[in-house]
């Protein structure tokens, strides 16, 4: 097959590509290019599109003996991924940016270009398996729970996954790190990406108060009682628990969570643990990664990267999804996605619009 | 990475031209032997002769006087040693002289410390018109300088555009500047070997070479410097190369570059003959076949190694990868960052929209170019840029 592996010039993209080589494949290295302006290097772990990371892609090709060019989505994934993000939090949501651009750019925009090229396939360097079954593909997750990254892939359909290759959702990340010192790839003792690509310095309130400025409102109980004030609710996320800086304590003592955002009035609405506990959610947006599912489905649930997985009963609509927890659960927030398994398997992903909370009054 | 082999078609010959068999013997030859060209002992002497020789070969060739050849890295650090040894130089003598006339096609080696000395110096930077075949006029050389002789520090003109070959009046503009007592630089990397160059007839001050282009070794070039201009240092040290270029000479790399250029100055009327027929077909095969694509630059007045298409509806990107699968190297233009090939400056100097100028694609012929790699072209382009189309163009259709 012709492959495109896309490269990152981290070491799980530069093993993922030369396993492909290896097992035979002609295999082509891009590394997508996604910052208008990219620095020219790595500032500690954060951040994926420097100079730097794109000469270490062309190294790690190099050893691999493959093609290897760099592509230009600087202006795509700023359309899709990076304005999105902005707008999603002045919304008062919570986006994941990684599962936007597994969405548009990485398995929409590049698939599609590498298939009109004459490639049959994308390969990443992404912890998740595929699993070939008489009814089509499956996505599930890597075996290495700690790097599984089936999450962020929820959200590619039965065709996206029929063109996608993911040969490291078979091994755990230390092996990864070995096989490459084994290879030769220069890239073996790279610290592992985190955070946000496009947010460098990894401050994201620095980040999101510059594109959207200041718009301080206050801080509010589930009564509507003032409790402080805050400079933007984009600083703000559903289940957040540090730097709310309310000056009283609560009467009983015990830490206080947002519970709410609020942009059109600035309000953030923060309780107990108790207050946030969620019954059900709707969802919009399913992305099934087979076919549909039936009507009423037992599952379990991941509603957030790295996140618990929670027994659930999903009700399928035509372009919704109603999640209700078998047990309460906190820390949901809008604009993240909920991923529904089954099993290791992924059914697929749904953006959650809207919360019920366990406990009445908010 | 699989190291090119007979079958790949090498089409880049202005980005780098195989290296002569007589250079490599040359220069291999010297590679062994030990010697300082600055040391006085015997040894010394010895490296001293053969740089000596590699001068006087070279000014021979290039229609100058040894005493006027000084050696450099390359062609990018003799284009900056022109351009601010003459800025300070002329500065010294004359505070008001502050204007830089250069168009906006000179390679980023000319461009990048003009743009340099505008900010970091105070230059006034002043852009030459060019025209859409990619040409510089001589009346507007003049009517420039006109304006204010006093004030122009001097002038830039490429010998040949290394993106679309647009031949420049290089001469011409020498002439009327000369009659300003104006200085001109002229950077003639993709010149020598493609066309005839003399360095006392074209009446310029100063001339950038560079040996990879013409079949000489890697890392050397030189700036070719009238006897009586004066230029101010930009490397100091051990005050090597009449004082202007300290450094210790690559002794070998200047004997691969003197015998090089021979070669190419010797054969270079055969050769311009032979490779404008080879061009000329490969330019007729394809506007003649491929819907849309069209020449880029002067259709005479250029590089005769030089083919320049645009392509609509696709990207050349995606082009060269297509064609690099297939064995063809080509480029698409000359700037990149990080790979990542911005629209081509010289494209949008001549007036070419974004998108005209990302579908673009340069083939360049040189020595080893052949009928058969010009028939390799035609064969497969067509379905190349139906391809490509398919692929469409990047930024187009965003769906969000």
């Amino acid at each position: 097959m012709r492959v495109l592996a896309a490269m990152s010039g981290g070491v799980d993209s530069a093993v993922a590509a030369a396993r492909m080589a290896e097992a035979g494949h002609d295999v082509t290295g891009v590394h997508l290019a996604l910052s208008r302006n990219p620095q020219s290097y790595r500032s500690g772990a954060r951040g994926c599109c420097t100079i730097e990371d794109s000469r270490d892609a062309r190294r790690a090709a190099d050893v691999i003996g493959i093609p290897f060019y760099v592509w230009d989505l600087a202006e795509r994934f700023h359309a899709d991924v990076v304005e999105d993000f902005v707008s999603e939090y002045a919304a008062g949501r919570t986006p994941n940016p990684c599962l936007r651009c597994n969405e548009k750019v990485k398995f929409s925009a590049v698939l599609e270009r590498a298939l009109a090229l004459g490639f049959d396939a994308v390969a990443t360097g992404h912890y998740a398996r595929i699993v070939d079954t008489a009814s089509g593909r499956e996505l599930h997750r890597a075996v290495d729970p700690a790097k599984d990254q089936s999450y962020v892939l929820g959200v590619l359909t039965q065709q996206q996954l029929a063109h996608a290759f993911f040969p490291l959702g078979d091994t755990v990340k230390t092996e990864v790190r070995e096989e490459a010192e084994r290879r030769g790839l220069s890239v073996a003792a790279k610290p592992d990406s985190h955070d946000i690509c496009f947010i460098a310095d990894g401050d994201t309130a620095g980040f999101l108060g510059a594109q959207l400025g200041e718009a301080p409102g206050d801080i509010v109980d589930a009564q509507g009682n003032k409790l402080g004030e805050h400079q933007g609710t984009h600083g703000f996320t559903i289940g957040q628990r540090k730097g709310l800086r309310i000056g009283t304590p609560a009467a009983d003592g015990k830490p206080r969570f947002v519970l709410d955002i609020s942009p059109v009035d600035r309000t953030v609405t923060v309780g107990s643990r108790e207050e946030l506990a969620v019954s059900e959610l709707t969802a919009s947006k399913p992305r099934w990664c087979g076919p549909p599912p039936a009507a009423e489905l037992h599952a379990t649930a991941q509603l957030r990267a790295h996140g618990e997985e929670v027994p659930v009963t999903a009700t399928v609509l035509d372009d919704r999804v109603q999640v209700s927890f078998k047990e309460p659960t906190s820390a949901v927030a809008p604009g993240q996605a909920v991923v529904l398994y089954d099993g290791t398997r992924v059914i697929g992903s749904a953006t959650i619009d809207s919360v019920q909370r366990a406990t009445a009054g908010v | 990475m699989t190291p090119p082999d007979r079958r790949t078609v090498y089409l880049d010959h202005a980005a780098t031209t195989p290296m002569l068999p007589a250079a490599i013997e040359a220069m291999t030859q010297h590679l062994a032997r030990t010697g300082n060209a600055s040391s006085l002992h015997g040894s010394g002497r010895c490296a001293r002769r053969t740089v000596e020789e590699a001068r006087e070969s070279l000014a021979a060739s290039l229609g100058a006087q040894p005493s006027e050849i000084v050696f450099t890295s390359g062609g990018t650090e003799a284009d900056n040693l022109a351009l601010k040894g003459l800025w300070w130089s002329r500065l010294a003598a004359d505070p008001r002289r502050r204007r830089i006339l250069l168009s906006g096609i000179e390679h980023h080696a000319v461009l990048d410390p003009a743009i340099w000395l505008g900010r970091h110096e105070h230059a006034e930077i002043e852009w030459l018109p060019v025209d859409e075949l990619g040409r510089v006029g001589p009346d507007d050389v003049r009517r420039a300088i006109e304006r204010d002789p006093e004030s122009v520090s001097f002038v830039t003109l490429m010998m040949a555009n290394n993106e679309v070959g647009t031949l420049q009046p290089v001469a011409e503009v020498a002439a009327i500047a000369q009659e300003y007592g104006v200085p001109v630089h002229t950077d003639a990397v993709q010149a020598i070997g493609q066309l005839p160059v003399d360095f006392g007839e074209l009446g310029v001050d100063a001339m950038t070479v560079s040996a990879h282009k013409l079949g000489g070794p890697y890392g050397i070039g030189a700036l070719v410097v009238h006897k009586e201009t004066q230029l101010t240092p930009i490397l100091h040290g051990g005050g090597q190369e009449r004082d202007v270029r300290s450094g210790t000479l690559d002794v070998p790399a200047t004997a691969g570059f003197a015998v090089a250029a021979e070669h190419a100055v010797k054969h270079q009327a055969d050769e311009a003959l032979r490779l404008a027929e080879l061009r000329d077909t490969l330019i007729a095969g394809i506007t003649g076949t491929v819907e849309g694509a069209l020449l880029s630059g002067d259709p005479t007045g250029r590089l005769p190694g030089n083919a320049h298409l645009s392509f609509s509806d696709c990207e050349g990107d995606s082009l060269l990868l297509l064609l690099d699968a297939r064995g063809i190297e080509v480029s698409t233009g000359s700037a990149c960052n990080a790979g990542v090939a911005e629209p081509s400056h010289v494209l949008l100097a001549m007036g070419y929209d974004d998108q005209r100028a990302r579908g673009s694609l340069r083939f360049t012929l040189g020595h080893t170019s052949t009928r058969a790699d010009i028939d390799a072209v035609l064969d497969t382009i067509g379905p190349v840029v139906e391809r490509a189309k398919s692929a469409g163009l990047q930024n187009v259709g965003r769906n969000t």
